[in-house]
């Protein structure tokens, strides 16, 4: 079992995880990215964001 | 069955306490009463109701016993005739203010005159599950929260319990129907309609009873009504004593709500309902809580978002029901919310 690096919350990763492969955190909804194996390595996916501010 | 009584059943919070009891799988509604409106069908003045029961008001001098009162009269009324009420039921839920703070001075504090019934301060339990279900569970009476109360003091009981807050300033957005069903020049439509009215920007009197819940720390508290029926937002902007990475809020909140079945972590990276949006939870009992972090102080911003009739009053009131009943907490509360709406 992995950990979201946002929230901390547990993240089941596949056995057949492959480098990029895209996750969603059960609990935050973030997008999480498979950027190591062997161990398994979680980094949190870069996001365009929406500008709400004009 | 158990048999529930609603006494001053013809306002918002009864009408939903009525909505609520009569899908309830272990209750049954006995009586609900309404001086004005004596004689009239329920559906007369809750026209959701009609064809659901045929239901008519009495006045309070009819009521008969019953399993559990729950009483949602004016302010001051329940202190006056509680001895009557006492009488009549084995357990009561008070919905009203008349016994939600356990002191006497803080009662002459907030509410501006003395309590009839100091003697009975401190015997009620404070209505807010997620903070006093053991003493809910073995009460005979309970005083379910003020609303703006309730939103607030689930936002923050986390982070205060955990000693990391040294002051808050909580805005609150509230929809109409928290100023209750009588009319008033303010309420006339071309007034109201569109409005985003200051209408308590210090000393609301539910600042009492989040100091009761959360200790004598710096809260600073507005209250704005918008252009919505039912709910509340309250955006609480905690400064912290120290600074919290977001992982630590989450473990926290995690920590506190993770088993609570009406309480929901809303804090989402994409989509359009990204924080707690009170719109959503129209009719639910849930209390819906983000937040989002400054990286540049030591602020972070709490965000919680509830129905006032519902977690904010008969929603809380039926869940507090059940526990003292020992039925299934989520009985009669399961409806989610509508969307779109």
């Amino acid at each position: 079992m992995n950990e979201c690096v946002v929230c901390g919350a547990a993240v089941t990763v596949a056995d057949d995880a492959v480098i990029g492969e895209l996750l969603e955190c059960p609990e935050c909804g973030s997008e999480l990215e498979v950027t190591g194996l062997k161990p398994v390595v979680l980094s949190e996916a870069p996001e365009t964001e929406e500008d709400w501010g004009q | 069955m158990t048999r529930i009584s609603i006494v001053g059943g013809s306002g918002y919070s009864g009408g939903e306490l009525l909505r609520l009891v009569l899908f309830h799988p272990d209750c049954e509604v006995a009586q609900v009463t309404s001086e004005r409106f004596a004689g009239k069908f329920v559906h007369s003045v809750h026209p959701n109701l009609r064809q659901v029961t045929q239901l008519k008001f009495c006045a309070v001098d009819e009521l008969a016993p019953c399993d559990v009162l729950l009483l949602c009269l004016p302010h001051g009324e329940t202190m006056r005739r509680i001895d009557e009420f006492e009488r009549l039921a084995p357990k009561l839920i008070d919905l009203s203010a008349d016994f939600r703070l356990h002191d006497e001075d803080s009662y002459q504090r907030w509410y501006g005159g003395a309590h009839v019934r100091p003697d009975l301060l401190g015997s009620f339990a404070y209505g807010i599950p997620e903070r006093h279900r053991a003493a809910i569970r073995d009460a005979t009476r309970v005083a379910c929260a003020g609303c703006n109360a309730t939103a607030s003091i689930l936002a923050l009981g986390p982070l205060v319990g955990a000693g990391l807050v040294e002051s808050v300033v909580i805005e609150v957005k509230a929809g109409s129907s928290e100023g209750g069903n009588a009319a008033s020049a303010a309420s006339h439509h071309p007034e109201r309609s569109g409005a985003v009215r200051s209408y308590q920007p210090t000393g609301h009197r539910h600042v009492g009873e989040m100091h009761q819940e959360l200790g004598q720390l710096p809260i600073h508290f507005s209250a704005t009504a918008i252009e919505m029926v039912r709910g509340i937002l309250a955006t609480c902007h905690v400064f912290l004593a120290e600074v919290l990475e977001e992982k630590a809020v989450w473990q926290l909140y995690r920590a506190a709500y993770g088993e609570e079945p009406f309480v929901r972590m809303v804090k989402e990276r994409s989509g359009i309902y990204r924080y707690p949006e009170p719109k959503l939870l129209a009719g639910s009992n849930y209390c819906d809580i983000g937040f989002a972090r400054d990286r540049t102080s030591n602020r972070l911003v709490v965000i919680s978002a509830i129905d006032n009739l519902m977690k904010g009053a008969a929603g809380q009131a039926v869940q507090c029901l059940n526990i003292m009943c020992r039925f299934e907490e989520t009985a009669g509360l399961r409806f989610p919310g509508l969307h779109p709406i």
